[in-house]
């Protein structure tokens, strides 16, 4: 089936929506690209196409990844299943 | 399609039709360009491309009062424009005959027709009545240019994305670094950029160079562009890079952007020199880093100087660019932009989000309609009328 969300690699924490509409308390599947498995996870929050999940709980301060890379730090906790963008989370550098 | 096989190899090469130029390098189009040296010469330029049906004026708005390394610049840019393959002709009008004489001589290199004409005791009236003559006799020797078979690994092909989203690292990036992969084996000459848009995965691209020479060029450009973003920098650079739109289309920081950015370089190929802006490579084929800005024409502008007669543009939330005289073939992932903007798209990938298409497919449909543009098909930003030039300044004028 059309997954709902995308996953670059194993170790991210966030994943990408891909489909439009998704709503709060949505039941999602995701597809992990690294390995080709199928996840599932329940939208916290309505997210639009394109922007991120949180794929566990992350704390304040901690380092986002994605690609498996550190792409940024949170600047909030953030619980699995919220939007993650510019309101929870900010680059380190310039 | 045609293909043929290439030196060294079994591996049989896809074949187009292009123009062989004067030296032996390949063009996709046939333009005779009216090109004004500085911004005083734009409204003849225009009035010479306007009384010869056919011939192109490219206006900008620089070139006076330059000096150093930012004039330097300014001359390749113009000179490299004149000179790109895709060009057949060139007239160029400028204010005063000095530096107007500079860019003919520079043009004139490759062994194609070029000739100035200067405003200065003249006027522009005679200026343009005298230009229009041979532009008109530059456009019907061009008018009998044939196109003919030329090899893939010919081209020289360039790559920059563009209102990029997270559908641009997950999709149309990916695609274009699939096709990297497969014409760099084929002997391809390629070209990325966006130095600044590296931010946070330049570790990852030094580990692409192909020595550690080449690897250390590269980090101490990515350095010198670092440094100059901090010195001049007032807040985090949000809302600039990452852009407006980027934020809109879920990317959050420049780390996150720059991955996908790089996606666009594959994972074989690597880079065998780093270029200074709109500096012709001359390693042979293979990869090349250039040192550009991330802003859409001013990449592609001094990308398409450096000699770039295809570009291949991935983008997110629907950047619309073109140029003059290289085609700039778009491609998204994002099944809203190829559904709300589809006039601006050359290739929809938004299939590998539904997992209906993997990359290796997505890549051959780009090679596909790639080599659909060099035989002349016209591209989505040719079709609407997109010539977006933009010359890089470094810094003020005297």
């Amino acid at each position: 089936m059309t997954p709902h969300f995308l996953v670059h690699n194993k170790t991210d924490t966030v994943g990408v929506v891909v489909v439009e509409g998704i709503k709060a308390g949505q039941r999602l599947t995701g597809w992990m690209m690294d390995g080709d498995e199928t996840i599932a996870l329940r939208a916290v929050d309505a997210i639009p196409l394109g922007h991120k999940i949180a794929l566990r709980n992350i704390k304040k301060d901690e380092t986002v990844l994605k690609y498996g890379h550190d792409v940024g730090r949170t600047v909030a906790a953030i619980a699995k299943g919220q939007h993650v963008h510019v309101h929870n989370m900010k680059t380190k550098r310039w | 399609m045609a293909k043929r096989q290439s030196h060294g190899s079994r591996r049989a090469v896809p074949t187009f039709f292009g123009y062989r130029r004067e030296k032996g390098n390949v063009g996709i189009r046939n333009h005779v360009i009216i090109l004004p040296l500085d911004d005083l010469s734009n409204a003849a330029a225009e009035a010479v491309a306007n009384n010869i049906k056919g011939a192109l004026a490219i206006p900008h708005p620089y070139g006076r009062l330059q000096f150093g390394a930012d004039l330097e610049l300014h001359f390749r840019t113009l000179i490299g424009t004149g000179s790109n393959p895709n060009v057949a002709a060139a007239v160029v009008i400028g204010i005063e005959p000095g530096w107007t004489k500079r860019v003919v001589d520079g043009i004139a290199k490759t062994g194609k027709p070029v000739e100035g004409f200067s405003i200065e005791g003249n006027g522009d009236i005679a200026t343009i009545a005298a230009a229009s003559r041979r532009a008109k006799d530059f456009l019907q020797w061009a008018s009998e240019k044939q196109r003919e078979e030329c090899a893939l690994n010919e081209l020289y092909i360039s790559v920059k994305c563009g209102e990029s989203d997270t559908t641009s690292g997950l999709g149309s990036c990916p695609t274009v670094g699939n096709l990297i992969d497969k014409v760099d084996a084929m002997g391809a000459t390629t070209c990325f950029g966006e130095t600044s848009e590296i931010t946070g995965a330049e570790q990852v691209c030094a580990s692409r160079a192909a020595t550690p020479e080449v690897a250390k060029k590269f980090l101490a450009t990515w350095n010198a562009y670092n440094d100059f973003i901090n010195e001049n920098k007032t807040n985090d650079l949000s809302e600039s890079q990452p852009t407006k739109g980027n934020i809109a289309g879920g990317l959050t920081t420049i780390e996150e952007k720059a991955f996908g950015n790089l996606a666009k370089i594959g994972h074989k190929a690597k880079y065998i020199d780093v270029l200074e802006p709109a500096v012709a490579p001359t390693k042979g084929p293979g990869l090349y880093f250039m040192d550009t800005s991330s802003a859409a024409a001013e990449c592609v502008t001094l990308q398409a100087a450096s000699g770039a007669v295809v570009h291949l543009f991935p983008t997110g939330q629907g950047n619309i660019i073109g140029n003059p005289i290289e085609p700039v073939i778009k491609l998204t992932a994002n099944p809203r932009t190829a559904r709300t903007m589809s006039e601006h798209i050359d290739l929809d990938v938004s299939g590998i989000l539904r997992r209906e298409m993997n990359l290796n497919q997505a890549g051959n449909a780009l090679i596909d309609i790639m080599l659909r543009t060099c035989n002349g098909r016209l591209t989505a930003a040719e079709s609407l009328g997109h010539r977006e030039f933009v010359l890089t300044k470094l810094y003020r004028s005297a």
